[in-house]
């Protein structure tokens, strides 16, 4: 943010970050985790992966950062085919995945270093100001010293953010980031990942969490049963489960007619309110149309569809674990 | 940034900044509480030993009573001794355990701790985890052996007289040279423990559970120790990378018997190239579900 904007990384342009074809992972044993997955993710978005558990999210992900060999199918990061440019692609990616995992004998701080000298590409004479910056934007500095194994759920979550922090990212992949965080917590990485995808860098973030994906994300992907169910910009994934208009009066039969009139589909009445399917008329007008009729109006209003709506009209069921 | 940078060059990377790994490896394993421990008992089989024959010798008799491990009755005359007897008497399970211990965790610990999935995302590469870990399972070799051959030593000087000594050879040597022969018998044992430390490393490759990979190791150990006992077995023998372990007493004769002393050598690379090829193929094509 503070930085110039010379060097901006390309965005939304060219090349995606994440593109994958008919990707295909069968575990020995023949259950089919992931089945030709077509997932593409634009450069600058942040990308929310929704799906309940059990749907194949972390198979791909996995696929994607080449520690499982696809069965068949492609995937590429950064222009670059997984797993076969893990070297030249991981640098520039950092991971969270299912969870942080660290050394409960060694302290966050040596945690940290320990990750960095595993990335040959990390230059070992920044190592400590890197990591304490780390450390820092993840508010762990004061417990950095302290033993892994002491650190709360919430605690190894942020350290587990750290070490995606290590260096500059143009791809970061989190995989249920706010798990175990407290409410503070939460807005706490939202903020960050608003701030990280405001300096350029793409944000592949996988959660069960549907609020938590229509607050942050620009785009998504729903996955069920190993399947991709859809894709795209977030408003228009929320605008296919269409909102309903919602009339508040004290004239509800006389309302319900002439919204009719005018074209509201599916009307329905209940003491005082009055909801349909808007048309694809302007609603201003709808709304002259009511008043010249003489119906006294409190209150005319659409209610958006939520990611939820929209999520339970793709899947046609809840949000339980798949079978 | 162009995106063809990013396709060929990743950051410039020193040939030198690769070994941060190894260095961290090191650093992260023996500050381990497990791996001192390791060490703590490694060091005080030694101490053991050398109160044991002092009070056995404290009425003037000869200690062992003609039993007991190589060099054990000489230990009197000389303490130097008593880190030939402490090596020979640690090789055959002591030290190899130790070993099967810290190989058999080398892979499989980080896989049951998740930790391997960050390192391979770092990305560590698999190659280069993999040559790390067992760089690292190797130099613990050494410095376990250099333990026990220290603590001896250290004992031996405190608890005996000092000076030159009588070859298995029956020839006299200096107290200096004697020191050499030391070192030389130390590096010996180490490098008979490059076997197990391959073996182990391949069985870690193969399972996400430390502690079973731990377990197995050891237990391959004491089947083989148990095997190599068994005369009908004696066309297999030579094979057992314990086989010819106990040749590093070959190094107190004058002039220094290397038959048995390059067979032992030669075995362990055998068992560090098939086995390591084994480890690396496995691991290359291993699925990191944990």
């Amino acid at each position: 943010m503070g930085e110039p904007s010379a060097t901006e990384p390309e965005h939304s342009d060219g090349e995606p970050v994440i593109a994958t074809r008919a990707l295909t992972k069968r575990y020995r044993g023949g259950q089919l985790a992931v089945d030709g997955l077509d997932l593409t993710v634009p450069a600058g978005s942040v990308f929310g992966f929704l799906g309940p558990n059990g749907s194949g999210k972390t198979t791909t992900i996995r696929m994607l950062m080449g520690l499982i060999e696809p069965t068949s199918g492609t995937a590429r990061v950064l222009g670059q085919p997984m797993p076969r440019a893990t070297r030249a692609v991981l640098p520039h990616v950092g991971a969270l995945i299912e969870g942080p995992a660290l050394y409960g004998f060694l302290s966050g701080r040596d945690n940290l270093i320990r990750y960095d000298s595993a990335d040959p590409a990390a230059d070992p004479r920044t190592r400590r100001s890197r990591v304490a910056a780390a450390l820092d934007r993840v508010g762990l500095t004061a417990a950095a010293g302290k033993k892994a194994k002491a650190y709360s759920l919430g605690m190894k979550q942020r350290l587990g953010l750290a070490a995606a922090l290590l260096q500059p990212r143009r791809l970061l992949v989190l995989d249920e980031p706010t798990n175990g965080l407290d409410p503070q917590g939460m807005r706490e990485i939202r903020t960050l990942i608003r701030e990280l995808a405001s300096d350029g860098t793409t944000v592949f973030l996988s959660s069960h969490l549907l609020d938590e994906i229509e607050q942050v994300c620009t785009h998504a992907a729903v996955m069920a049963q190993g399947r991709l169910i859809t894709q795209g910009p977030v408003a228009e994934l929320a605008a296919g489960a269409r909102g309903r208009l919602v009339v508040t009066t004290p004239d509800p039969a006389e309302a319900a007619r002439v919204l009719k009139e005018q074209g509201v589909g599916d009307i329905a009445v209940t003491d005082d309110r009055v909801t349909g399917e808007p048309p694809d008329r302007d609603l201003a007008e709808v709304n002259a149309a009511l008043v010249t009729a003489g119906v006294r109006v409190r209150g005319f209003t659409v209610e958006r569809a939520s990611l939820e709506d929209a999520f339970v009209a793709l899947t046609g069921e809840g949000f339980d674990v798949a079978g | 940034m162009s995106r063809a940078e990013v396709a060929g060059t990743v950051r410039p990377v020193s040939p030198l900044w690769t070994l941060g790994l190894l260095r961290n490896e090191l650093a992260t394993t023996f500050r381990r509480w497990r791996t001192l421990a390791l060490l703590a008992v490694l060091a005080g089989v030694p101490v053991l030993v050398g109160i044991a024959i002092k009070i056995e010798t404290s009425d003037g008799s000869s200690p062992g009573g003609g039993g007991g491990p190589a060099f054990i009755s000489q230990i009197t005359n000389n303490g130097l001794f008593l880190v030939f007897t402490a090596l020979a008497a640690t090789l055959p399970f002591f030290l190899p355990m130790a070993v099967g211990v810290v190989a058999g965790d080398a892979i499989a610990g980080e896989a049951n701790a998740g930790t391997l999935r960050y390192l391979l995302v770092a990305p560590a590469g698999r190659t280069r985890l993999l040559l790390t870990k067992y760089a690292t399972v190797v130099l613990f070799c050494l410095a376990a052996t250099l333990v026990v051959a220290l603590s001896a030593l250290t004992v031996g000087a405190l608890l005996f007289p000092l000076g030159d000594l009588t070859t298995i050879s029956g020839t006299r040597i200096s107290f200096a040279e004697g020191l050499g022969r030391a070192l030389l018998i130390a590096l010996a044992v180490a490098a008979s423990l490059i076997g197990v430390a391959a073996l182990g490393l391949f069985v870690s490759t193969l399972t996400n559970s430390g502690i079973a990979a731990m377990a197995t190791t050891v237990g391959l150990l004491i089947t083989v120790q148990i095997l190599d006992q068994i005369p009908q077995l004696h066309a297999l023998q030579p094979y057992f990378f314990s086989h010819y372990w106990l040749s590093f007493a070959d190094l107190m004769r004058e002039p220094v018997y290397w038959d048995e002393l390059a067979k032992n050598l030669g075995l362990q690379a055998l068992y560090a190239a098939v086995f390591g090829s084994a480890a690396w193929a496995r691991f290359m094509a291993k699925d990191i579900t944990a």
